[in-house]
């Protein structure tokens, strides 16, 4: 698409005489930054204003609502405010690593938008590697952190990284091993192929398909939240321990993009979620959408994006409720638990999968009927307890 | 075909790298420049910095670190073997059952030998 619009341009003699390769790199170079300002950079914007109004309704406060209709461009305002700062780098500090740190992170984190499928035909590259490129650029950010903590030469900086790199490395295995749980059923890392095996309706996602991918579907929950540094896990920077863990001697623009970075993560997270076991962008067949690939993508898009933000909700819920674990108890919930948990969990997909090769119709459909039974359960309960403490039930989030 | 997939790849590694050199030298030229002494010093809770943090730290996040290795390695290995694995069938699963075997046993090894034990 992008091609032939250059090579209309080309053709019309807009360019001049430009030679072909060159508009071509230029032209891509211009579709990138369009990517990275008009979505990559505001989600990460954006998912930090809606956090800080989601935590303040849930503790009772009203959060940020100066600045824009309802508070809505506070993040641009934060941004503009840490790019006026003043920058110090620490005497003590090795300045050349402690200037890379932010690269690295910022470059592990837009890199992986490159294989995030947000439709059929709206992707910047179907990589056939995909799950495995996703899983590997956003280990790039540990190595951003660690640098960070290594190079700021600071207590607190070099704890906070270490204990990051710790925590990510370990969790890496258990969320490697439930992955493999879907591509043991796909056959494919593809992100486009493995969607396309699901279907829109619940019970042919990879998440109900069997029991062992139900519960591969919390490990690699638990453990990607783990990975983005998120609390119950978010050790790296225990803000009553560490200060600020391995952000503690940046400031201004670099600090920017530590939390840029934080923040978009949320996202990268909740794509892979959607992706590998929530149906991804298949929408149902309406007859007569099919016809027209404008809408079709756009209804994909928005089941897409719906579905990663309903799961980036879950993480800022889970944020503003649960305490933090010790360093301990986070090391032995990974190796103690979860790793045993998954290996089993591999391999009983694979049992599965030789036994069933189409899937078994039945365990999908009883899965699915447990985990609505879950939810709708866990919401009878919220309003029970709401009822018995005597609070009002309004339903008002912009009150 | 290969370099086709991944050119965006690299179009998007030489956009961030773009975007981060940007925003910190507007940083740079936006922000004011007023360096002292007790600023740029290392932070400790405002009492005087004493030592450099560039020394020995806790022998367990070594000890991870060589956990997480033997056991990445290993997780690389299953990656190709995941893909073919529906064209090989019985023969795949029975080969994965050894190797995820000796996996195992080695982690209920380190398990008893306590390098799972934080305190």
């Amino acid at each position: 698409m992008l091609q032939q619009f250059l090579d209309s341009l080309i053709a019309d003699g807009t360019l001049g005489g430009m030679p072909r390769d060159v508009a071509y790199l230029i032209g891509m170079l211009g579709a990138g930054a369009l990517v990275v300002f008009g979505f990559v950079l505001n989600i990460s914007g954006v998912t930090t204003f809606v956090e800080r109004r989601v935590w303040a309704r849930i503790q009772s406060r009203i959060g940020p609502n100066r600045v824009g209709p309802q508070g809505i461009l506070q993040w641009l305002a934060d941004g503009i405010k840490l790019l006026m700062k003043e920058e110090a780098i620490p005497f003590a500090a090795d300045s050349a690593l402690f200037k890379l740190a932010p690269f690295v992170v910022t470059v592990g984190f837009i890199t992986a938008f490159v294989a995030v499928p947000f439709s059929s035909a709206l992707v910047i590259a179907d990589l056939n590697l995909g799950i495995l490129y996703i899983t590997s650029m956003t280990s790039l950010v540990v190595v951003g952190i660690m640098i960070a903590g290594w190079a700021s030469n600071n207590k607190w900086s070099l704890i906070g990284g270490i204990r990051a790199a710790a925590q990510i490395v370990s969790y890496e295995i258990p969320a490697a091993l439930s992955i493999f749980t879907v591509i043991l059923i796909t056959g494919t890392l593809s992100m486009q192929g493995i969607i396309q095996q699901q279907g829109w309706g619940p019970w042919d996602w990879f998440i109900f398909h069997s029991p062992f991918t139900f519960v591969g579907f919390f490990i690699t929950f638990v453990s990607l939240l783990a990975e983005g540094n998120r609390t119950p896990f978010d050790l790296p920077e225990a803000e009553s321990e560490l200060v600020a863990g391995f952000v503690t001697e940046y400031s201004g623009a670099r600090y920017l993009f530590f939390f840029l970075v934080e923040w978009g993560n949320l996202y990268v997270i909740s794509a892979i979620l959607v992706t590998l076991f929530l149906g991804g962008w298949q929408v149902p067949m309406i007859p007569g959408l099919a016809e027209s690939p404008f809408w079709l993508n756009l209804t994909q898009a928005v089941t897409f994006i719906v579905k990663s933000y309903a799961g980036v909700i879950t993480m800022m819920w889970i944020r503003a409720t649960l305490p933090r674990v010790r360093v301990d108890q986070l090391m032995s919930t990974c190796w103690k638990y979860l790793l045993p948990i998954a290996f089993v969990n591999f391999m009983g997909t694979a049992l599965w999968v030789l036994i069933w090769p189409e899937g078994f119709r039945f365990a999908e459909l009883a899965l699915t009927l447990l985990g609505f039974s879950m939810v709708v359960y866990f919401f009878y309960r919220v309003v029970f307890h709401l009822r018995r403490s005597g609070a009002e039930l309004t339903f008002s989030p912009l009150s | 075909m290969l370099a086709d997939q991944y050119l965006p790849v690299l179009i998007m590694l030489l956009v961030a790298g773009a975007i981060v050199t940007i925003m910190v030298n507007a940083g740079r030229l936006l922000g004011p420049r007023n360096r002292t002494e007790t600023k740029l010093d290392t932070f400790e809770c405002g009492n005087e910095s004493s030592g450099s943090a560039w020394g020995r730290f806790s022998v367990k996040f070594y000890l991870t670190a060589i956990l997480f290795i033997v056991f990445d390695v290993e997780v690389v290995f299953m990656y190709p073997w995941a893909l073919v694995f529906r064209d090989l069938g019985w023969f795949a699963m029975s080969s994965m059952s050894i190797f995820i075997g000796v996996l195992a046993l080695g982690l209920v090894y380190e398990w008893r030998k306590g390098a799972l034990e934080w305190e």
